[in-house]
């Protein structure tokens, strides 16, 4: 029952969260000092298309259609409330015309999606191995190293680290492609393989700053889980050290890990934005990129919105299961 | 003071050299640059590395080296508002929310929470896309600020929340001091050490985004920071071309900045957690 009532109460601040977002997206475009549907015109007439005054005149209407600008201020917020949230239509593509939005971005969410999930995921293995032995010994010299190693890649923000490898390993040492091309019938070994290689060098540049922080939190975790007493009692107890480690120190280093997720996800995604477009990764990136490099208002509003709330979502998603998880938390 | 020197961890000192040498290289040497940096064509292009141009030129015929010092002098005054500011406003409602308590703790909560989910970096590139394909660099500032000052606020607010239930603030509050007082006096203490490594992460945030917006080519290109520099190296096909020094020295500049940075947040936050371990 009060588990019931916790799981409610998240959910109605979900749903005002969403609104939150949805409501700022609704302010950007009107707060600033140039109509977006004006510049948007304007941008299509300098591209030298001739376009005939009917023709002006429906484009004009399908973009005040998009960003919602017709009636009253009531009415433009009731209109784009419902096209993103319950008809989830943001028109045709107008640089790619007549292909409907929400293809493209179908079309590209699995990109993003896979490349986020498999990298964290690695990267979340690797980190927890490494930062659990570390902490194991945390004054041996080699868990120095690794910690030091772990500290200078943190930091690094993933689009820098895209640059490097880019450098390193498409111009000075030509071995992985410098753009993203994809090739073979669906379902082979040969698509399956050309996506791993090509994905290689962007899922490594999220990877590598991702290890480096699950080492030094679970470092830091496990060197002062070691010396609790259900260690210590563990060990009292004759239990050998890879049993104490993976039943009674993983356990406990895994819980906090979930809360961190949750406030990296958003940071996540901004870092693999860059990281697509340096690597023209086909995924939401690129999208949004494509979509702000011809003026593609359409494509731009909704890919921006539907990332939002993706992130919202995934976040609270976190939020929402972690006390559920944690044995300890009880809902009485 | 001598405390600090004694027992301050060995990150701290490395973090604060790396940070010296940066704020020397952006913050003293523009004022000695021969010319301006940003114009074009007042340097030969394409020049390697010499003893006139210790960094070589780029295609635009600038100076690398003393357009480096301009990036890196811009993107860190960015970086330093962006994270005054948001750290100000984060403590002042992180104070007013877990102090005051009731409808105020609740909205201000909510704002907090929601602001935390939404990603920052596609606002900024709708933004810049809406209103003429870039931003200012004040613009990007204002919105990092708006966006960045929950993270100091929650964590002040439950410092706060806690606080309310001690003993000394107890005592403090019957023998009449006033509140003010308390949270001057009493309170600050114990979120300074917190709020000084979140300053120093914000600024890195700060100029991680912008450099994020400018590598796409949305922050403003007319001003030197590190991101617009490797825009610029990049639009030039600075790579097809073996030019590693033009990108290759703001791409250095922003990691050792950013491990200095780091290195400095997470030896504050150790330091402060040990005093409030002894105390």
């Amino acid at each position: 029952m009060h588990l019931l009532r916790f799981i409610a109460g998240r959910l109605v601040v979900y749903a005002l969260v969403i609104v939150f977002a949805l409501t700022v997206l609704f302010f950007v475009p009107r707060l600033g000092p140039t109509d977006p549907v004006e510049a948007m015109l304007a941008k299509v007439a300098s591209q030298g298309a001739y376009m005939d005054p009917a023709q002006v005149d429906k484009l004009r209407q399908s973009l005040i259609d998009t960003f919602g600008l017709g009636g009253s201020l009531w009415e433009q917020y009731g209109a784009f409330v419902n096209r993103i949230v319950f008809s989830a239509d943001f028109g045709p593509s107008l640089s790619m015309y007549p292909t409907p939005v929400m293809e493209l971005i179908w079309n590209a969410l699995p990109w993003t999606f896979g490349l986020l999930l498999s990298s964290t995921l690695i990267a979340w293995i690797l980190g927890n191995f490494v930062g659990l032995l570390s902490g194991w010994r945390p004054n041996s010299n080699s868990s120095r190293v690794m910690e030091g190693i772990a500290i200078c890649l943190y930091p690094i923000p993933y689009y820098i680290l895209a640059l490097v490898l880019s450098i390193l390993f498409s111009y000075v040492w030509k071995i992985f492609p410098l753009t993203t091309t994809i090739r073979g019938a669906p379902w082979s070994w040969e698509l399956v393989s050309s996506i791993v290689w090509n994905s290689f060098l962007p899922a490594m540049s999220i990877v590598i700053v991702v290890f480096g922080w699950w080492v030094i939190s679970v470092k830091a975790q496990t060197s002062a889980l070691k010396e609790e007493e259900f260690a210590r009692y563990a060990r009292l107890k004759g239990l050998s050290d890879g049993r104490i480690l993976t039943a009674y120190i993983l356990p406990n280093a895994l819980l906090p890990q979930i809360t961190f997720l949750a406030l990296q996800i958003g940071l996540m995604f901004n870092g693999s934005l860059i990281t697509e477009i340096l690597f023209d990764y086909p995924g939401l990136g690129l999208l949004i990129y494509t979509a702000v490099l011809q003026g593609d208002f359409n494509l731009l509003m909704g890919t921006i919105s539907l990332s939002v709330i993706a992130v919202a979502t995934a976040t609270m998603i976190i939020d929402l299961i972690y006390p559920l998880l944690d044995p300890r938390i009880r809902h009485r | 003071m001598r405390s600090f020197f004694t027992h301050a961890p060995f990150r701290l000192y490395l973090g604060l050299l790396l940070l010296a040498v940066c704020i020397v290289v952006g913050g003293i040497l523009p004022w000695l640059a021969p010319g301006d940096p940003l114009v074009w064509y007042s340097a030969p292009r394409n020049q390697n590395p010499s003893g006139a141009y210790w960094l070589g030129t780029t295609s635009l015929g600038q100076d690398v080296f003393w357009l480096l010092t301009y990036a890196l002098r811009n993107s860190i005054i960015l970086g330093l508002i962006v994270a005054g500011l948001s750290t100000v406003i984060g403590v002042f409602l992180g104070l007013a929310a877990g102090y005051a308590g009731g409808w105020l703790d609740r909205v201000l909560s909510f704002f907090m929470d929601a602001l935390l989910c939404i990603p920052t970096l596609p606002i900024l590139i709708l933004m810049a896309a809406l209103f003429g394909g870039q931003l200012a660099l004040p613009i990007v500032g204002l919105l990092l600020v708006v966006f960045n000052w929950p993270y100091p606020a929650r964590q002040v607010r439950a410092v706060a929340l806690t606080m309310r239930e001690r003993e000394f603030i107890n005592v403090a509050w019957f023998s009449g001091e006033s509140s003010t007082r308390i949270l001057i006096r009493h309170i600050f203490p114990y979120i300074a050490g917190w709020s000084a490594a979140n300053f120093i992460n914000t600024v890195l945030v700060g100029i991680s985004t912008e450099s994020a917006l400018a590598v796409i080519g949305l922050s403003s290109a007319q001003q030197a920071t590190l991101g617009t520099m490797i825009y610029w190296a990049i639009n030039y096909q600075a790579l097809l071309g073996g030019k590693y020094v033009w990108i290759g020295s703001p791409v250095v500049a922003i990691v050792l900045l950013f491990i200095g940075l780091f290195l400095v947040s997470s030896g504050l936050s150790m330091q402060s957690a040990a005093k409030r371990m002894s105390v």
